[in-house]
C-alpha cells in the first residue's frame, strides 16, 4: 500500500483503511468546523489599541498584531470563516450548474452539443481572468465572488457528469422505464440522480479548495470583497504596505493558515473518492 | 387482438444485414415459440417489436394500428439478462412496483419471496431476479409478452414452475406470447406453434 499519501500512514496503522479514511475525514471536518464556527462567533469589530500596534508575534498574540493594534489571530480566523462560508456557497453552486447542465446536455442531440460548446468556451478562459470579469459585473463584494467562482468552477464536473448520464441512459432499465411509460423527468429523478449523487457530492468537495484559493486571490487583486470585510485576501493585501518595513507576519500567518485549510479540504475531497470509488481513485 | 409485424428489415450498421422482410403474427390467445441459430438475429426482432429500436424498415401494428409510444407499451420484453433491467441503486420493492403492484396471490404463484424485496439487485441470484422481470412485464395494460430466452439461467424443475405460472396467467387474462428459445423440447411443451427464425428471414 506504498501508494497512500503520507497522512494515511502510521499513526493509525491497526485499523482497516475503510476506517482509516472515514477517521481523517472525521477529524479534518471537525478541525475546520471549529474554525469555521469560531470565526462566525467572534466580534468582526476588533478593538484597536495604538499602544500595542505592529508587534511581533508573541504569547499574549499569537500572530502578532497591525498597524492598528488588533490581534492577527483573530483576524485570520475570523477571514478564514469567510472564505469557508464563501467557499461553501460557491461550491454548492457550481454543483447545482453542473448538474442542471448535465441533465440539459441528456435531453437531445441539439442540447448536448450545445453544453459541450459551453464546456469548451469556458475551459479556454484563464479561471483567474474569468473569476474577475464576473466578479466586476456582479458588482464585486461577497456575492459577486460567490457568482464568480461558481460559474468558473462547474466545468469538470459537468464533464464527468455528461459522460455518467449518457452511459446510464442507454442502459436497459431505463430504456424499460420509458416502455413502462416513464416520463424523461420521472427517469431523470428516479433512475439517475440516485446513480450520480455521490459523484456530485465529492465533486462539491474538490471544488471547494480551489474556490478558497481564487476567492483570496481575486480579492487580493483588489476585484473580490471590498477592504472593509475581514477576508484573508484583504488582510495579505494589506500587509504587503507593512512587509518591507520588517512586519512579516502581518503576511506570513494568515497565508500559511489559508494553505492549512485549503490542504485541509483537499484531504477531504480526495479521501471522499476513494471512499465511493476505490478504484477511481487510483487514477 | 393481433399482433402483426410486416416485412420488417434491420441492419446494426452498414456492413451486414440482420433482418430482411421478416413478417410473424400472432393472437392475444396465442403462444408462438420462435427458434433459431446463435447470432442469427432473434433478439434484435424481439426489441423491434417491443418497440426498443425505432429505425427499422417496416411495420409492427397492434390490429392494423401503430402503437403509440409515450404510454405504457402494450407489447412487453421480457430480457435474457434480468441483472441489467434493474437499477443497481434500487431496492427490489421498488423495482418490482415500477411497472405496477402485483397482488400477493401472483408473487406466491410465481414463488417471490417478501424478503428478496428488502435486497438491492445484486444480492438476488438470475433466477430470482428473472421472476420479478416477468411480474413487472405482466402489468394488466400489457396484451402480448415478448419471452427473449428468459428460463435459460433456471433449473428444470423452476423453469416448469415458471413457465405454468406464466401460461396460466396470460390464458387468463388474454395475453399473447411470443418464446424464443434454444431449447426446442421446452418450446413442444409450451407453444401452440413454433416458427424456425430461419425461414421467416429472408436473407
Ligand atoms: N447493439 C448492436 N450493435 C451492433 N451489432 C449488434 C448489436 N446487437 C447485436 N448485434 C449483432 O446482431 C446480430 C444478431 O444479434 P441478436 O442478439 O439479435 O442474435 P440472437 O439471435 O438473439 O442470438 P442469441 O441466440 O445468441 O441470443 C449478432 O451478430 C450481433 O453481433
Ligand atoms: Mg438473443
Amino acid at each position: 500500500m506504498s501508494e497512500l499519501p503520507w497522512y494515511n500512514r502510521g499513526l493509525f496503522s491497526n485499523l482497516n483503511l475503510r476506517q482509516k479514511t472515514i477517521l481523517t475525514i472525521a477529524l479534518t471536518g471537525l478541525i475546520l468546523l471549529i474554525i469555521f464556527i469560531s470565526g462566525l462567533l467572534t466580534n468582526a469589530n476588533l478593538p484597536t489599541d495604538f499602544s500595542i500596534k505592529m508587534q511581533p508575534p508573541s504569547f499574549q498574540h499569537l500572530f502578532g498584531t497591525d498597524w492598528m493594534g488588533r490581534d492577527m489571530f483573530t483576524r485570520t480566523i475570523k477571514g478564514l470563516s469567510l472564505s469557508i462560508m464563501i467557499g461553501l456557497v460557491s461550491s454548492i453552486l457550481s454543483s447545482i450548474i453542473a448538474t442542471i447542465l448535465a441533465f440539459i446536455a441528456s435531453t437531445n442531440k441539439f442540447c448536448d452539443e450545445f453544453v459541450s460548446w459551453l464546456i469548451d468556451l469556458f475551459a479556454s478562459i484563464p479561471h483567474i481572468l474569468l473569476i474577475m470579469m464576473i466578479s466586476i459585473g456582479f458588482g464585486k463584494g461577497a456575492f459577486g465572488v460567490m457568482m464568480a467562482v461558481a460559474f468558473s468552477h462547474w466545468v469538470n464536473l459537468t464533464r464527468v457528469l455528461r459522460a455518467e448520464v449518457l452511459q446510464i441512459n442507454t442502459s436497459e432499465y431505463v430504456a424499460l422505464s420509458k416502455r413502462f411509460g416513464k416520463s424523461k423527468l420521472w427517469i431523470a429523478k428516479e433512475h439517475i440522480l440516485p446513480l450520480v449523487l455521490s459523484q456530485i457530492f465529492v465533486g462539491t468537495l474538490l471544488v471547494f479548495p480551489h474556490a478558497i484559493m481564487h476567492e483570496s486571490s481575486v480579492t487580493f487583486l483588489g476585484f473580490g470583497l471590498s477592504p472593509h470585510e475581514p477576508a484573508i485576501g484583504i488582510i495579505l493585501s494589506e500587509s504587503m504596505t507593512y512587509l518591507a518595513m520588517g512586519a512579516w507576519w502581518l503576511a506570513f500567518f494568515p497565508g500559511l493558515a489559508l494553505l492549512i485549510v485549503v490542504l485541509l479540504f483537499d484531504i477531504i475531497g480526495d479521501n471522499l473518492k476513494r471512499l465511493f470509488d476505490p478504484s477511481e481513485a487510483n487514477n | 387482438m393481433e399482433l402483426k409485424a410486416e416485412n420488417i428489415s434491420f441492419s446494426y450498421n452498414k456492413k451486414r444485414q440482420i433482418l430482411k422482410d421478416v413478417s410473424l403474427s400472432l393472437n392475444s390467445n396465442q403462444i408462438i415459440g420462435l427458434i433459431g441459430d446463435s447470432g442469427s438475429g432473434k433478439s434484435t426482432l424481439c426489441k423491434i417489436m417491443a418497440g426498443y429500436i425505432s429505425h427499422y424498415k417496416g411495420s409492427v401494428t397492434l390490429d392494423g394500428n401503430k402503437i403509440p409510444d409515450k404510454d405504457f407499451y402494450p407489447v412487453q420484453l421480457i430480457f435474457q439478462h434480468p441483472e441489467k433491467t434493474m437499477n443497481p441503486k434500487w431496492k427490489m420493492k421498488k423495482v418490482l412496483n415500477e411497472s405496477w403492484t402485483p397482488t400477493q396471490d401472483l408473487k406466491d404463484t410465481f414463488g417471490l419471496k417478501d424478503n428478496w424485496l428488502t435486497r438491492w439487485p445484486n444480492e438476488l441470484s438470475g433466477g430470482e431476479l428473472q421472476r420479478f422481470s416477468i411480474l413487472r412485464a405482466l402489468n394488466p395494460k400489457t396484451k402480448f409478452i415478448i419471452a427473449d430466452e428468459i428460463s435459460t439461467m433456471l433449473d428444470a424443475v423452476t423453469q416448469v414452475q415458471i413457465w405454468d405460472a406464466l401460461i396460466s396467467h396470460c390464458r387468463a387474462n388474454d395475453i399473447g406470447i411470443l418464446a424464443v428459445s434454444h431449447d426446442p423440447e421446452l418450446l413442444e411443451v409450451v407453444c401452440d406453434d413454433i416458427l424456425m427464425f430461419n425461414e421467416i428471414n429472408n436473407l
